[in-house]
């Protein structure tokens, strides 16, 4: 099992809008079990790539295969495998949320008599038993949210895309919504797309970032978040310390005042000054409040990997 | 899978009031029609018991009905049409059907058999008052039949040119005003050339009310069939088309 089944793979798929291109020479592959995030800023053809990924947009150039079915040759084949949640939850209004997954059940070619459970077991794992006879025009925005994703899941496909699953979801129903993505991870392969970065952590494998259409980046999690790793410290002391003694400490780059007396420590990586600036502060009695890693930022990759801020893009 | 899209249609459709407006509108101006051709029917009677094949309940009072219906079908055709694809792009529902299996044609034909389906409801229901002159006299079945044929021919194509209008845009209103022109001008083209030379009758071949007359009048001609076949084809494949490029995307 080292090597489990490719899932997904799109080969140098390019997309054009008029002149633009809004994604370029894309090659990558999913397989079974993993969890795929797209990481990117809005704008940088992270729905374009989703969409193409879902059937709803032909690639102007290149192939994508769906559990190894062409999207182009053989289209339903392709579809059967495939569950997709657009940025906007694909919801009829007019109709009550067991109706609409009935329908979906029905789409998705499930047998009548298989529907019912398929129903309620997308409705148990999305958190929507309480609500099937409710009209979709009348949910808030988290359920409509997963009254969609309860629509991609409901056939069991193999290959799971999302597109900012977590929008307009409130923080326990993230939480739930991050579970339920792990969980999907273990069977399916599940892509999704965000442009926030404790997401990616929190239910991610595998890293995607995209800028300007193209793939800038792909690693494992852990390999991207031992590179965004901190290397600076945020510290905050009820006396004003002395700048220059905490700037003698061992591995200590750079010392710099911040608002709210705070004070930014930039350090060498791998040498963590935390213990020896405790040591000072306790000896001087600075009356240290807080010291925390500064973690980076979205931007702070990007401004990296791509040299300049994701608002130009 | 058309099966499922089309009952979604259909469903859809009752769950709004504007089939029921539809509806109950329609009814009550052919009922106002129908006491008319009663009417009508009851002043001649005496007079045309004198005369040897004289028309009869038939031709005097449901054919005239369902040339009635047909005239109204061409009015209420943008309504009913309208949403079929255009409201699905709007409210971007239409990614559901396009990551679902289904076939572009396959959802053409749903859309197109939903729609139709309410278009038969509209037809039962204009039947119903015909049939009711059977508590007090006989029908011509043959020409009632025929008439029937007719009309459902004539909606058919008039469903399948406000679907392919629906596909063009996402708004609703333009898909009406688009199909309510189309209809329109295939109502009056024959106006201005009525049977002069061969351009007038081509211009009156186009002509979608004149393949429906001769069904009224009883008369079953297979090129009128085959001109409203051809019209509903071509309809439904250029749907399919436009849905296409819809994927392809050129925005």
């Amino acid at each position: 099992m080292s090597n489990p089944e490719v899932l997904v793979e799109t080969d140098a798929v390019t997309r054009f809008y008029g002149r633009q291109a809004a994604v370029s020479d894309m090659s990558f592959v999913i397989r079974r079990g993993e969890v795929l995030g797209f990481l990117g800023p809005n704008g940088a053809g992270k729905t374009t790539t989703m969409q193409m990924l879902s059937g709803n947009l032909a690639p102007s150039a290149g192939r994508v295969l769906i559990a190894g079915h062409d999207m182009r040759e053989a289209p339903e084949r392709a579809k059967t495998h495939l569950g997709y949640l657009p940025e906007y939850p694909p919801l009829y209004r007019e109709f009550t949320v067991d109706e609409y997954l009935d329908y979906a059940a029905a789409l998705r070619r499930i047998p009548r008599k298989a529907r019912r459970d398929a129903r309620e077991r997308a409705k148990a794992r999305c958190g929507l038993s309480d609500v099937g006879g409710r009209l979709s025009a009348n949910l808030s925005k988290g359920f409509q949210q997963r009254v969609g994703l309860a629509q991609a899941i409901i056939h069991d496909p193999d290959v799971v895309i999302l597109d900012e699953p977590t929008v307009g979801l409130d923080p326990i129903q993230i939480r739930e919504v991050r579970a339920l993505i792990r969980e999907l991870g273990r069977e399916h392969a599940v892509i999704l797309s965000t442009h926030i970065l404790p997401e990616v952590q929190a239910s991610c494998d595998r890293v995607q970032i995209i800028h300007k259409g193209r793939l800038v980046l792909s690693e494992d999690i852990d390999t991207l978040m031992a590179r965004v790793e901190s290397q600076a410290l945020i510290a905050a002391f009820r006396k004003a310390p002395d700048l220059d003694a905490i700037g003698k400490l061992a591995g200590v780059r750079s010392v710099t005042a911040e608002d709210g007396g705070r004070v930014r420590i930039l350090h060498e990586p791998g040498i963590d000054p935390t213990d020896a600036i405790m040591r000072v502060a306790i000896e001087r009695d600075w009356g240290l409040r807080e010291i925390n890693p500064e973690h980076s930022t979205l931007e702070s990759i990007f401004v990296e990997l791509t040299g300049e801020s994701p608002e130009a893009a | 899978m058309i099966r499922t899209i089309a009952w979604r249609e259909w469903r859809a459709l009752f769950l709004s009031p504007l089939a029921f407006v539809i509806l109950g509108v329609t009814q009550i101006i052919l009922a106002r029609l129908f006491l008319g051709h009663v009417n009508l029917f009851l002043m001649l009677e005496a007079r045309l018991t004198t005369l040897p094949n004289a028309p009869g309940l038939t031709t005097l009072v449901a054919t005239p009905l369902l040339g009635n219906t047909g005239v109204l079908l061409l009015l209420i055709t943008p309504l009913a049409t309208m949403r079929l694809i255009a409201e699905e792009r709007h409210n971007r529902t239409l990614t559901l059907l396009y990551s679902s299996p289904a076939s572009l044609t396959e959802i053409v034909l749903g859309k197109y058999f939903g729609i139709l389906g309410f278009y038969a409801v509209i037809i039962l229901m204009s039947l119903a008052m015909p049939l009711s002159l059977l508590i007090g006299g006989g029908l011509d079945w043959g020409a009632l039949a025929c008439g029937l044929l007719g009309l459902v021919l004539f909606a058919s194509s008039l469903a399948a040119i406000g679907l392919f209008m629906s596909t063009l845009t996402r708004h609703p209103a333009v898909a009406a005003m688009g199909t309510f022109g189309a209809v329109f001008f295939l109502w009056i083209v024959d106006y201005a050339g009525h049977g002069r030379g061969a351009g007038g009758a081509i211009v009156g071949y186009l002509s979608i009310v004149n393949h429906y007359e001769p069904f009224l009048r009883g008369l079953f001609d297979t090129s009128n069939v085959a001109y409203y076949l051809v019209l509903t084809v071509t309809f439904l494949v250029f749907s399919v088309r436009r849905l296409e490029t819809d994927r392809l995307g050129t925005r």
